[in-house]
């Protein structure tokens, strides 16, 4: 076994089993602890795959940003005390039963693909900063300029739905 | 089709179904909605992994593009998602998605 080969599946370990984690851990404080673990080894299998900005990116804004959302709005609402859900029996099994499903599905169309028949070119430098950055301001200027306003309209709405309501009348 | 030695385009795939399929168990399985919203994250992530495969077969950058996208529309999905479920407390003090079944008939 090379190198890559070992870092491959234990970073795919890791991601599986803290996702794993993240579902059945009881406090949601833990959960966003796991769902970082998971973040993080995601990261590097983008590493492995020598897309360098996106594990860059993947950190800063998940890792960075979005859990550090989650765990204010866990400490918010105060939640971090353990709690027993009431989840019903039949609402478990429907679960098991659909995830399951699910995965099976798609892992037969996986395996029963022909798609891996050609061969493709192998560019290796192709999620460098360089490369990344010329595409996306050359090629996808238009949709680039429409997340800024999105992320404008998100702000907006956050900042709206969160405000306290003052007198209603 | 090899992205690294001896690691092929279908262990990625692998990896990103059950990534996937975890996602889908979180979200039927949990009652509590910001642990729903991970899940959800989850399942974005599970999708980022499998675009960026096939990015990194096909030597084209486009499909990491479309990851720096979906990554874009995650965090614009936590942001107002999370300011709903701040709201959803302050009116019904629970985060249980079973409490919120007004439109029951």
């Amino acid at each position: 076994m090379s190198l890559t080969e070992i870092a491959f599946y234990f970073l795919s370990f890791l991601a599986i089993f803290s996702a794993l984690a993240v579902i059945l851990s009881k406090n949601p404080v833990y959960s966003v602890l796991y769902l970082i673990v998971t973040f993080f080894s995601i990261a590097g299998h983008y590493f492995l795959m020598n897309a360098q900005f996106l594990a860059a990116v993947h950190i800063i804004v998940y890792a960075g940003a979005i859990m550090v959302l989650f765990l204010y709005v866990i400490m918010m609402l105060n939640l971090n005390e353990e709690q027993e859900e009431k989840t019903k029996n039949w609402v478990k099994i429907a679960a098991v039963v659909s995830a399951c499903s699910i995965m099976l599905i798609m892992v037969s169309l996986i395996s029963k693909s022909t798609y891996n028949m050609g061969k493709a070119p192998m560019a290796g430098d192709a999620g460098l900063v360089q490369n990344l950055g010329k595409v996306l301001y050359k090629d996808y200027l238009l949709p680039f300029e429409l997340a800024s306003v999105l992320f404008l309209a998100a702000m907006v709405g956050a900042v709206y739905l969160s405000k306290k309501e003052t007198s209603k009348s | 089709m090899e992205i690294l030695p001896n690691i092929t385009i279908q262990h990625y795939l692998w990896l990103s179904t059950a990534l996937f399929a975890l996602g889908v168990f979180g979200v039927l399985l949990r009652r509590n909605a910001i642990l729903m919203f991970m899940c959800i994250e989850l399942m974005l992530n599970a999708v980022n992994i499998a675009l960026v495969a096939f990015s990194k077969v096909h030597g084209d950058t486009s499909g990491q593009v479309f990851v720096f996208f979906i990554m874009v529309v995650a965090a614009a999905e936590v942001a107002v998602g999370l300011a709903i479920l701040m709201m959803l407390y302050r009116n019904l003090h629970t985060t249980d998605t079973d409490a919120l079944n007004n439109l029951k008939g």
